[in-house]
C-alpha cells in the first residue's frame, strides 16, 4: 500500500512536467483542430463589414472545392514545383555530405562551408524572395548580365512564364533547404560504422560501389526522414510563390499552391470554405504519410 | 565566456523590455487616475466653477487622438499646415494636450483595410483612449466604409453645408452613404492629366508645347499613332498597359458588380483591345503600377514617353527629389490626353465613438476648407486642393507655376477636368475587381492565355475575394 502510494507520488511528477506540452498542444493544436473541421460545415464569411452567417449547409463546401478543376489543379502545382525542388536539392545534398563525411578527403574549411550552405535558411523566406524578384525582373542584374555578356537580345520576361516561375520558385526552394539536408545525411553518414567502409576498400569496392552498396541502404532511415519532412513542408508552401508572384499566382495561376488558394479565402474571413480546404488539406497529408510511412515498416521487416 | 555573454545580453533585454512595459503601464495609469481625479473635483468642489469647466472639456476631449493611415501623405499634410501640430517622433505628435498617435499600415495585400477593420469591428468596447478616431479611406472602397454606422456623419460632427460649399461635388459623391448622407470630407481633388517627357516630345514631335502635344493625343487613335512614331525612335509610348487602364475604366457606363453578378463594361474591353495591340507591338510593357520596372520611366534611361495621372503622382510619386530624375530636372509637360479622368484621393472619415469630436472637426475644417491653408499646400506641394476659388485663383495666377512640370501651370487644366469627373459608377467592390482585373488579364496580354482563359482567372479570382458575387 505505502510502496503504491509512492509510485503513485513519483508518477506525479511525470505528468506535471508533462502539463505545459498538454496545454500549449491543447490551446494551438487541438482547439484550432477541432473548430477547423467545425467550421467547415457552415457558410460563414464577411462582406465588407457585415459578417454572412455562419448557415449550417453540410457538406456543400466540400462539393464546391472537390467540385470544381481548380482544387486538382493547385494540387498539381504543389507538388510538380515541389519535385522540381527536391529532387535536384536531395542529389545536391548527397553529393555535399558524402564529401564531407568521406575521410579520406580531408576537406579544409568544413566548419565554414557547412555554416555557409545553411545561412540562406536564415534568411526569411519572404525577404529572400523580394530579394530574387528583383534579381529576376525584366530590368533586373539578372537580365543587364546577361545582356552584357550577349547572350539574349532583350530582356528575358521570367515571370511571364510558367516554367521560369516555377524553376525560380525551386530554386530557391533548393537554395533554402539543402544546406538543412546535408547536415541532416551527414549525421546520418556518420552514424555509420566505418569499419564498414574499411571492411570494403580492403576488399577492394570503388567509392561509388561503396556509396550505393553501403552508404545509401544504411542512410535509408535518415532518408525517408528526409523526404517525410520535406513533403510536408512541401504541401505547406506558401511564402515563396505568395511573394514572388505578389498573391495572384500568376502566370494562369500555375504557381498557385493548395496554401495560397487558402489564402485567397481569408481575404473575406471565409472561415466555412477555408476550414473545408484545410480539412482536405489535412487528409491529403495523412494518407501521403501513411503511405511513407507503411513503406518503411514493411522494408524492414 | 561566450556563454556567459549570451546570457547576459538575454537578461539585459528582459530587464529593458520589462521596463519598457512598465513605462507605459504607468503612463496609462497615470492617465486613468488624472481622469478621475477631475471627475472628483468636480463632484466635490463647488467654487472653482471656471476650472471645473477647463476640467471638464479635457475630459470629454478625449487625451489620445488615433489615426488610421496608409501612407504618409495625410500625416506631412498635418504636420506641415495645421497649426499647433507638434512633431514628437516618428509615429506620435501633439495638438495641445492631446496626443496623435498615427498608426500608418501600408495597403499591400489589403492590410490597411483588414487592420482597419479589425480596429472598427472593436470599437465599441475599446478603451476610450484605444478608439479609432479618424481614419482614411480610397476612392476604390469608400463606400464599404461609409455605407455603415461605423462612420460617422459630417452633419454630426457640427460642419455645416455652408462651410462645404467651395469644395468640388465630385468629392462629395465618393464619401456620400446610400441615404444621402455625407460622411467624409478630402482636401484633394484628383483629376488626371497626361504628363509627358518633354525631351522627348521635342526629340521626336518638334515640339514641347502642351497644346500641340494634345493634338497628338487628343482620342485613343490618335493615341496608338502617336505610340508608333515613339517606338520608331527607340522609345515606349507609356510605361506599361496599367498606366492607361485608370482612363478606360473611369469613362465606364456601367459597374463592376450589377445585380449581384460580376460585370465587365465595355470601355475595359476596349482597354484590354488596344492595350493588346500596343504590348504586343512593343511600344509598351505589363509590369504592375509601383513596381521597380514601372519606376524606370521616371529617369531619363527608361525612355518612356508619358504617364497618366493626378497632381499627387508628379508631385509625390514619381522621384522628383531624386537627383536624375525626370522631374527633379523640370522635364515633364502636362495635358489633357485623350479623356478625362481621376485617380485615388484620400477622404477623411471620422469613426463612430470618437472621443475627440471637437478636434476631429477642426482639424477637418482646417485642412479641407480653409482657404489660407489650402493656398499653402499647391504652393508648397503643387497638389490640387478641394476649393474651387482657391483653384481657380491660382489657375489665373501667373506667377505660380509648376518647378517638376518646368514651369508651366497646370491648373486651369486641373479645373476643366474635375467639373467633368463623374463618379455614378462607383461600387464598393473597385478596389478588389480593379486589382483582380489588371493581374488576370497579364496573362493574355503575355500570351499565356487567352483572352477567355484569361477572364475566366479574372471571375474566380474576384468569387473567391467576394463569395457573395456570382458570374
Amino acid at each position: 500500500m505505502k510502496k503504491k502510494g509512492r509510485v503513485v507520488r513519483y508518477n506525479k511528477w511525470g505528468y506535471i512536467f508533462l502539463i505545459p506540452f498538454v496545454v500549449v498542444y491543447i490551446i494551438f493544436n487541438l482547439i484550432p483542430l477541432v473548430t477547423t473541421i467545425y467550421n467547415s460545415f457552415f457558410e460563414c464569411y464577411r462582406s465588407g463589414l457585415t459578417q454572412v452567417g455562419p448557415n449550417y449547409v453540410g457538406l456543400d463546401n466540400y462539393e464546391t472545392l472537390l467540385g470544381s478543376k481548380e482544387l486538382w489543379q493547385y494540387l498539381g502545382n504543389t507538388f510538380l514545383i515541389w519535385l522540381m525542388g527536391f529532387v535536384p536539392q536531395i542529389l545536391l545534398s548527397l553529393l555535399l555530405a558524402a564529401w564531407f563525411s568521406d575521410p579520406s578527403l580531408r576537406l579544409k574549411g568544413q566548419r565554414f562551408f557547412k555554416t555557409v550552405i545553411y545561412l540562406p535558411n536564415v534568411i526569411m523566406a519572404s525577404a529572400l524572395s523580394m530579394l530574387f524578384f528583383t534579381l529576376f525582373s525584366e530590368g533586373g542584374p539578372v537580365n543587364s548580365m546577361l545582356l552584357q555578356m550577349g547572350l539574349i537580345e532583350e530582356p528575358v520576361k521570367f515571370f511571364a512564364s510558367v516554367w521560369g516561375t516555377r524553376g525560380i520558385i525551386a530554386f530557391m526552394n533548393i537554395l533554402m533547404w539543402f544546406g538543412n539536408t546535408t547536415i541532416l545525411l551527414m549525421a546520418g553518414m556518420m552514424g555509420i560504422d566505418t569499419e564498414l567502409f574499411e571492411a570494403a576498400q580492403v576488399d577492394g569496392a570503388k567509392p561509388s560501389q561503396i556509396f550505393f552498396k553501403i552508404t545509401m541502404p544504411l542512410l535509408k532511415p535518415i532518408l525517408l526522414y528526409t523526404l517525410i519532412t520535406s513533403l510536408i513542408g512541401g504541401i505547406q508552401m506558401f511564402d515563396v510563390p505568395q511573394v514572388l508572384s505578389n498573391g495572384s499566382g500568376n502566370p494562369i495561376r500555375s504557381c498557385m499552391t493548395v496554401i495560397m488558394y487558402l489564402n485567397k479565402h481569408l481575404y473575406s474571413k471565409n472561415y466555412g470554405m477555408g476550414g473545408a480546404l484545410s480539412v482536405i488539406l489535412f487528409v491529403v497529408t495523412g494518407i501521403l504519410s501513411l503511405i511513407v510511412f507503411r513503406m518503411t515498416v514493411k522494408k524492414e521487416k | 565566456m561566450k556563454k556567459r555573454f549570451l546570457s547576459l545580453l538575454v537578461a539585459a533585454t528582459m530587464v529593458v523590455s520589462m521596463f519598457a512595459g512598465c513605462g507605459s503601464k504607468d503612463n496609462a495609469a497615470e492617465n486613468n487616475s488624472s481622469n478621475s481625479n477631475t471627475a472628483g473635483t468636480t463632484n466635490t468642489s463647488t467654487t472653482q466653477e471656471a476650472g471645473n469647466q477647463a476640467a471638464d472639456n479635457t475630459a470629454d476631449q478625449g487625451k489620445v487622438l488615433n489615426i488610421y493611415a496608409w501612407n504618409e501623405e495625410f500625416k506631412s499634410r498635418v504636420t506641415d499646415f495645421y497649426p499647433g501640430y507638434e512633431v514628437v517622433d516618428n509615429t506620435h505628435g501633439k495638438i495641445g494636450e492631446v496626443e496623435v498617435v498615427w498608426n500608418i499600415t501600408p495597403s499591400d495585400n489589403n492590410a490597411y483595410q483588414d487592420n482597419l477593420d479589425a480596429g472598427l469591428l472593436k470599437q465599441e468596447s475599446a478603451a476610450a483612449d484605444e478608439k479609432i478616431d479618424i481614419f482614411l479611406v480610397e476612392a476604390d472602397y469608400a463606400l464599404k466604409y461609409v455605407d455603415t454606422p461605423y462612420t460617422m456623419s459630417i452633419a454630426d460632427l457640427g460642419i455645416t453645408d455652408a462651410e462645404l460649399a467651395e469644395q468640388y461635388q465630385y468629392t462629395k459623391d465618393v464619401v456620400t452613404d446610400s441615404n444621402g448622407v455625407l460622411k467624409g470630407l478630402s482636401w484633394q481633388g484628383c483629376p488626371g492629366a497626361l504628363f509627358y517627357s518633354r525631351a522627348v516630345a521635342k526629340e521626336v514631335l518638334g515640339t514641347d508645347d502642351p497644346a500641340e502635344i494634345q493634338k497628338y493625343v487628343s482620342d485613343w487613335d490618335k493615341f496608338v499613332e502617336t505610340a508608333a512614331l515613339m517606338q520608331e525612335s527607340g522609345y515606349f509610348m507609356t510605361s506599361s498597359v496599367m498606366d492607361t487602364f485608370r482612363v478606360y475604366s473611369n469613362n465606364v457606363t456601367s459597374k463592376w458588380v450589377e445585380g449581384g453578378k460580376i460585370n465587365i463594361d465595355a470601355n475595359i474591353m476596349k482597354w484590354v483591345e488596344d492595350s493588346k495591340k500596343m504590348y504586343d507591338a512593343g511600344q509598351t510593357g505589363t509590369h504592375g503600377l509601383w513596381s521597380d520596372d514601372w519606376n524606370k520611366g521616371f529617369y531619363p534611361e527608361g525612355k518612356v514617353f508619358c504617364y497618366f495621372g493626378p497632381a499627387w503622382l508628379i508631385n509625390f510619386c514619381m522621384a522628383a527629389d531624386v537627383e536624375g530624375s525626370i522631374g527633379n530636372q523640370g522635364g515633364w509637360g502636362a495635358t489633357e490626353g485623350p479623356q478625362g479622368f481621376f485617380w485615388g484621393g484620400t477622404w477623411i472619415c471620422a469613426a463612430a465613438g470618437t472621443d475627440n469630436a471637437a478636434l476631429v472637426k477642426d482639424i477637418m475644417l482646417k485642412i479641407t476648407t480653409d482657404p489660407e491653408i489650402m493656398k499653402d499646400i499647391v504652393v508648397k506641394t503643387d497638389d490640387f486642393v478641394n476649393n474651387k476659388s482657391v483653384m481657380n485663383a491660382m489657375a489665373a495666377d501667373t506667377s505660380y507655376s509648376s518647378k517638376v512640370l518646368g514651369g508651366q501651370n497646370p491648373l486651369a487644366m486641373y479645373c476643366k477636368g474635375v467639373e467633368s469627373i463623374d463618379l455614378s459608377n462607383l461600387s464598393n467592390y473597385d478596389s478588389g475587381c480593379n486589382i483582380d482585373f489588371q493581374s488576370a488579364i497579364t496573362n493574355y496580354f503575355e500570351g499565356n492565355a487567352t483572352l477567355e482563359e484569361a477572364l475566366d482567372i479574372f471571375y474566380q479570382s474576384v468569387a473567391e475575394r467576394y463569395p457573395e458575387l456570382g458570374y
